[in-house]
């Protein structure tokens, strides 16, 4: 069953001082599967986050339609929880009235609230922290509250826009399996756009390549590894050989970025 | 001295405090020293008596009070006005346009310069030099409310939008809180501008006030007097200042570094 369909979508932005166009994003279709852990791989520049954004209601496509359990998606709107590179926590509010922010706005009683804010909070490992304010969090504290906030919401699915491209490589390990361990747990719909090949291959069932100038999708590869997957699996020879396709299928331009990022 | 390198807690006053002596030492150096006509700068011992005698026989506690009021009242109304006007100027932009020309343009129209106008129309009573106050302070702070709400972090007001906050949430629930303390810090520099336009006001018919009693001294070359008034000024800011920012650091914790 498809999730979210995104259906010849383009986006095309304006040149800036009568320049040409830049087109970010060729014609895209794309299908997401319900309960699918979809990564989508490429470089900078390929149109990975504009794609994402349209998806969140962020942008607008210049064409193409994206319909997400078969609505049109018109807008942003807390069915799409999402989760960005910068760190967006609301730095005025502590860490359990960030996770709240949403449940507030929906309406909530504070008794439930309270209730649902506890529970994320202890998933993402963060019991004891809800009166810190954002500042005094570490990055990667930082980015588990915010996919506590994200998914506190109850999004029909979840986006993430390289959550992660600002943390230390240990940190980023941690953080890939804490967020596996919750998806396994909830089977959220869940599209998580990253330039990291490891990364994309570690977390996903389905890793979309696409490629830069102009953005389209390059390919479309299947991780057959088993959940749960343990960070040790990322040594084995299976993962190795996709690595190396993956790596394969980005060459050229996308290769050199890619490797850079790779290594960082 | 190494550039950026922070200072002790204790270092930091006893720094500014030393300031303060070397300032007035300088002072009763060139008075007390014979090097300065007494008729044109008293010295500061004269300037203290002459301070005590004002308070004691002729009531300057009261002046002090009629400015103090009259800069709460003009800059409080100011207030009012500006900060409900200044946000709805940073987030929605047709307010921002249709505003924005004029109050660029009144900002510099003088406050001073309307002192004559705002005695024929309001008389020389206290709502005269409230209107002073408030013309100088209002578009000032207008101004400046609207450009720190407008430039809220985008991605902050991205994020509550896939949270699923409405215009109204956008506008409570981020674009406020989020510029809240700059536009504490805002009305707390405003309000050090206000003690400039109180005095302008209490120049031009005036019967009570620290502006007031300066240019009655004036007449009778009493400079330690005026020097005294001006002085109590600077004393008054400095307190409303820390108060201002203590009430800033209790507010907005979160904000400090």
């Amino acid at each position: 069953m498809s999730k979210l369909v995104i259906d010849s979508v383009s986006r095309v932005f304006p040149g800036v001082h009568g320049g040409a166009p830049t087109r970010a994003l060729e014609p895209t279709t794309l299908t997401i599967a319900d309960n699918d852990f979809v990564t989508i791989l490429g470089p900078s520049g390929c149109g990975k986050s504009t794609l994402l954004r349209m998806i969140a209601g962020l942008d607008t496509p210049t064409a193409g339609r994206i319909l997400l359990d078969g609505r049109p998606v018109t807008g942003p709107g807390p069915d799409r929880g999402m989760v960005f590179q910068s760190y967006t926590l609301f730095p005025w509010l502590s860490v359990a009235d960030n996770v709240a922010f949403g449940l507030r706005e929906k309406g909530v009683a504070p008794a439930e609230r309270a209730k649902i804010v506890a529970d994320w909070l202890s998933r993402v490992e963060l019991s004891g922290f809800g009166r810190h304010y954002p500042k005094q969090l570490s990055g990667g504290m930082q980015q588990r509250t915010a996919i506590a906030r994200a998914l506190a919401n109850d999004p029909a699915i979840l986006l993430l826009d390289e959550p992660f491209g600002a943390l230390d490589n240990q940190t980023r390990s941690l953080m890939q399996e804490l967020l596996l361990g919750i998806w396994q747990r909830d089977r959220k719909t869940v599209l998580f756009v990253t330039h990291d090949i490891e990364e994309a291959i570690f977390l996903a069932s389905r890793v979309v390549v696409m490629s830069a100038r102009p953005g389209r999708i390059k390919s479309d590869v299947r991780v057959d590894l088993p959940y749960p997957r343990h960070y040790t699996i990322k040594t084995s020879p299976e993962f190795s050989a996709l690595k190396a396709q993956l790596t394969e299928e980005i060459r050229g331009e996308a290769m050199r970025a890619a490797d850079e990022y790779a290594q960082a | 001295m190494k550039p950026l390198a922070p200072v002790s807690g204790h270092a930091r006053v006893a720094l500014g405090l030393l300031f303060f002596v070397l300032f007035f030492g300088a002072w009763a150096f060139a008075t007390l020293g014979g090097y300065v006509s007494r008729t044109f700068l008293a010295d500061p011992l004269t300037m203290l008596n002459d301070g005590w005698e004002l308070l004691t026989k002729h009531g300057f506690a009261f002046d002090i009070g009629v400015t103090v009021w009259r800069v709460v009242g003009g800059f409080t109304l100011a207030a009012l006005v500006a900060v409900p006007v200044g946000v709805l100027m940073g987030a929605y932009k047709p307010i921002e346009a249709l505003l924005e020309p004029f109050v660029s343009f009144a900002r510099y129209l003088p406050a001073s310069a309307f002192v004559p106008l705002l005695i024929l129309w309001a008389g020389i009573g206290e709502l005269q030099k409230l209107l002073v106050i408030f013309i100088g302070s209002v578009f000032q702070l207008i101004l400046m409310i609207a450009v720190t709400v407008a430039a809220t972090r985008r991605d902050l007001v991205e994020a509550a939008l896939t949270l699923g906050a409405k215009d109204r949430g956008i506008l409570g629930r981020v674009l406020i809180p989020s510029a809240a303390p700059t536009i504490a810090e805002t009305l707390r520099l405003v309000l050090g501008w206000a003690w400039t336009y109180v005095i302008v006001a209490e120049l031009i018919g005036s019967s009570a006030g620290i502006g007031h009693m300066i240019i009655d001294s004036q007449a009778l070359l009493a400079t330690g007097q005026m020097i005294f008034g001006i002085i109590v000024i600077g004393i008054i800011g400095l307190i409303s200042d820390f108060m201002f920012k203590s009430v800033n650091r209790w507010l907005f914790p979160w904000s400090l570094a």
